[in-house]
């Protein structure tokens, strides 16, 4: 069995509101030392072996659902599932 | 003329959707579970608001991998009227049949108040009953209306007049150019965030809604009733 993790993070050209409020929270209590912080997600997938091309499977995944290329980026990385 | 309201697990403006075409309008309209797969009997398809599936993953995401929505795009493409109404237009973008995305509030906070909203576009069929340029007033209830598309795409809907509507003199949730509600190049398929649903009636608050049904029904009527 494969393990996929799967980060998601909106495109860097997009605001993100959620993040610059997180981060004046570390301002507020003292981390003036950040710069920038960014919120997205993270999807785990496990995936059988028997599956066909990883990669192929995990790209439309994501291009299908998992994100929205308007407003989002994604990587991924697989490994073995324990 | 016949409606169909669209019905996912986690709407929650069908009802309304449904009395402002029952009970306002006088028209015939039928609810249609997300299972469905057949809207070949309907003259008009309704996408209402909500939260379509607990807006897991993304707003609109996971709805618009269900059945109904291949016939929803088979509606458009066929020229019928698709009004998508907050969760329903960030089905629609979700679905490629309008443009863009909806991100979250620039201010963070889920709004529910009545706002201004500026006819830009009173040539389309769902705005034929308003003046151009009119003032009116609507209510908004969403944490994630905050249109966004590429600066290329933005041209585009500025050069093709598919801005509808606009938030008049405050912008609640940031959306690029004001944005409130586009139209699809072909001028069939509406995406709106404001409710007018849920201004059809004077006694709950205002009734300027009203006219985006009327004028859909108005041009419906002049293209199928024989003279």
């Amino acid at each position: 069995m494969k393990k996929v993790k799967i980060y998601v993070t909106l495109r860097e050209s997009i605001l993100d509101p959620q993040g610059s409020a997180v981060q004046g929270s570390l301002a507020k209590m003292g981390y003036g030392e950040v710069e920038e912080l960014r919120i997205g997600k993270y999807l785990e997938l496990t995936i059988s072996d028997s599956a066909r091309d990883i990669d192929t499977l995990v790209k439309e995944m994501c291009e299908k659902v998992l994100t929205n290329v308007v407003i989002e980026d994604y990587r991924y990385e697989v490994g073995e599932a324990n | 003329m016949k409606f169909a309201v669209l019905v996912f697990p986690g709407s929650n403006c069908d009802i309304d959707m449904y009395h402002a075409i029952k009970d306002e309008l006088g028209e015939e309209v039928e609810y249609v579970w997300h299972t469905e797969t057949d809207l070949s009997s309907f003259d008009g398809i309704l996408v209402p608001g909500g939260f379509s599936y607990g807006d897991y993953l993304r707003c609109g995401a996971m709805a618009n991998q269900s059945n109904i929505m291949a016939e929803v795009k088979k509606a458009a493409d066929a020229g019928k009227p698709v009004l998508g109404v907050c969760n329903g237009f960030q089905i629609l973008t979700e679905a490629g049949l309008l443009p863009g995305a909806l991100l979250r509030n620039k201010n963070l906070k889920f709004m529910c108040r009545t706002i201004q909203l500026k006819v830009e576009n009173n040539n389309t069929l769902f705005t034929n009953q308003y003046e151009q340029g009119q003032v009116i007033n609507i209510p908004i209830a969403h944490g994630e209306g905050n249109y966004y598309c590429d600066e290329e795409t933005l041209q585009k809907l500025k050069d093709n007049n598919q801005i509808v509507f606009t938030y008049s003199g405050e912008n609640p949730n940031g959306s690029l150019a004001d944005i409130a509600g586009i139209i699809n190049e072909r001028g069939n398929v509406l995406g709106m965030m404001p409710h007018p649903e849920r201004a059809v009636d004077a006694l709950v608050g205002g009734a300027d809604g009203l006219a985006v049904f009327k004028s859909i029904v108005k041009q419906w009527r002049e293209n199928h009733v024989n003279n």
